[in-house]
């Protein structure tokens, strides 16, 4: 593959095909777990590297699983990723485990991993499949953490807040407070919050891609599942 | 009773399964465009939560935590899901050879409806005996299909509607269900403690 190409994934994991806001995949984390950016940056990374990993895999062993079979062979790959997930950072990051709690095991009927491994994987060689799977993880990565930081900003008016808790001591300097604590609107954290900031973050990714002069996906909910 | 009563409520209404606890998002916003296929799909998968919950129940009483398994969990439970879904499929193909034709495709892809293997994990979590258990998965999957049907009336209506062009689509969509999750947070205030 050619440089060309792995400009492309990583443009359309990013940005282009975004699996949150283009595709609109993977939904359910990305309301649930967004009530603070570092719940989504959390949530966001653990399933990069669910994608990531059961990419490569999938498509070391592509020749071998048999048409017939194939979405049963890589939910139980994902579902074997995402038990290695919820062991390691039940260990080593007790307390972002605790927040993120049903969700983690939850990844594995997430419909992105499943769709990149259906797209993506199930026809390409090991590397451009790998960066493909890290790059989409990464771009729900970032997409979540926005809607995570529009909702903690208006909800509660901090940005990262005990994300030296959640994370490690290391990110004590992102902790901030933009607004004094009683200016919150509670609703951006509760439930309705969700959809709301969603919805308007997917028009503003539209109108960026109205000013850069692209044509902007009016499809969406194609992932029935 | 009382208590069955006011479990039934606030798991269909007060922690509703798509509009609280944010689960079953993807055949929210992909099947909700006509109420048939809608009532249809939230009738399959009543029945898919139903019966996979209380095989993940069993399973998890008898096989993982008996032989120390708990680890399994996430990998196990996907399997009993894609062998329920299979077993609601024959059925509904046996029963009502209609209603199959209209779900299609739609049937397979209850296995990655985030909603069957939350209430499971949900009522595995909260250590429930079998009878509570199954009613808190039937009263879960009957407020999924409750939310379904009245979000797919909205849409139907929201079709005709003049609609800036950004707009179009999925972010209306979700501006008319965070309405919907405003409304329902109204059933907050009945207390089930």
């Amino acid at each position: 593959m050619s440089t060309g190409q792995y400009k492309t994934i990583v443009k359309d994991g990013l940005w282009d095909n975004n699996g949150v806001f283009s595709m609109l995949l993977g939904m359910c984390p990305a309301m649930a777990m967004t009530t603070s950016a570092t719940n989504g940056f959390g949530m966001g990374l653990a399933t990069a590297v669910v994608m990531a990993a059961s990419s490569l895999l999938v498509a070391a062993f592509r020749s071998r699983i048999t048409q017939e079979i194939r979405i049963p062979v890589y939910i139980l790959i994902v579902a074997a990723m995402v038990t290695l997930v919820d062991l390691a950072m039940n260990a080593w990051m007790h307390e972002l485990y605790k927040v993120l709690g049903l969700f983690i095991p939850l990844i594995v009927s997430n419909c992105l991993p499943l769709a990149r491994l259906e797209a993506f994987a199930a026809k390409s060689p090991v590397l451009p499949s790998f960066l493909d799977g890290l790059f989409m993880g990464l771009g729900f990565t970032i997409a979540l953490t926005v809607i995570g930081a529009v909702r903690e900003i208006i909800g509660s008016g901090t940005l990262f807040a005990d994300a030296s808790l959640l994370l490690g001591p290391a990110f004590k300097a992102m902790e901030l407070r933009l607004l004094p604590a009683d200016m919150g609107v509670l609703m951006m954290i509760l439930p309705p919050g969700g959809f709301l900031a969603t919805g308007l973050l997917v028009v503003a990714k539209r109108l960026l891609d109205l000013r850069a002069g692209k044509e902007i996906q009016m499809a969406g909910a194609h992932g029935v599942a | 009773m009382k208590e069955f009563v006011l479990m039934l409520i606030g798991a269909a209404l007060v922690n509703n399964v798509i509009l609280a606890r944010f689960l079953g998002l993807c055949s929210f916003m992909g099947v909700t465009t006509r109420i048939d296929t809608a009532a249809g799909m939230g009738l399959a998968t009543t029945f898919v939560i139903t019966v996979s919950s209380m095989a993940d129940w069993a399973v998890q009483r008898y096989l993982l935590d008996a032989y120390g398994l708990g680890f399994l969990r996430t990998v196990t439970f996907i399997l009993v899901i894609a062998s329920a879904v299979q077993f609601t499929e024959m059925t509904i193909r046996k029963v009502s050879p209609t209603l199959f034709q209209m779900l299609g495709i739609y049937l397979p892809l209850i296995t990655t409806n985030c909603a069957v293997l939350g209430v499971a994990l949900l009522l595995v979590e909260g250590h429930m005996g079998f009878l509570a258990a199954t009613l808190f998965a039937f009263a879960s999957s009957l407020g999924y299909s409750l939310v379904m049907v009245i979000f797919a009336g909205l849409r139907e209506r929201l079709v005709l509607a003049q609609v800036p062009r950004l707009f179009a689509g999925p972010p209306i969509a979700f501006i008319v269900a965070s309405l919907l999750a405003m409304a329902f947070m109204g059933f907050s205030g009945i207390s089930t403690s």
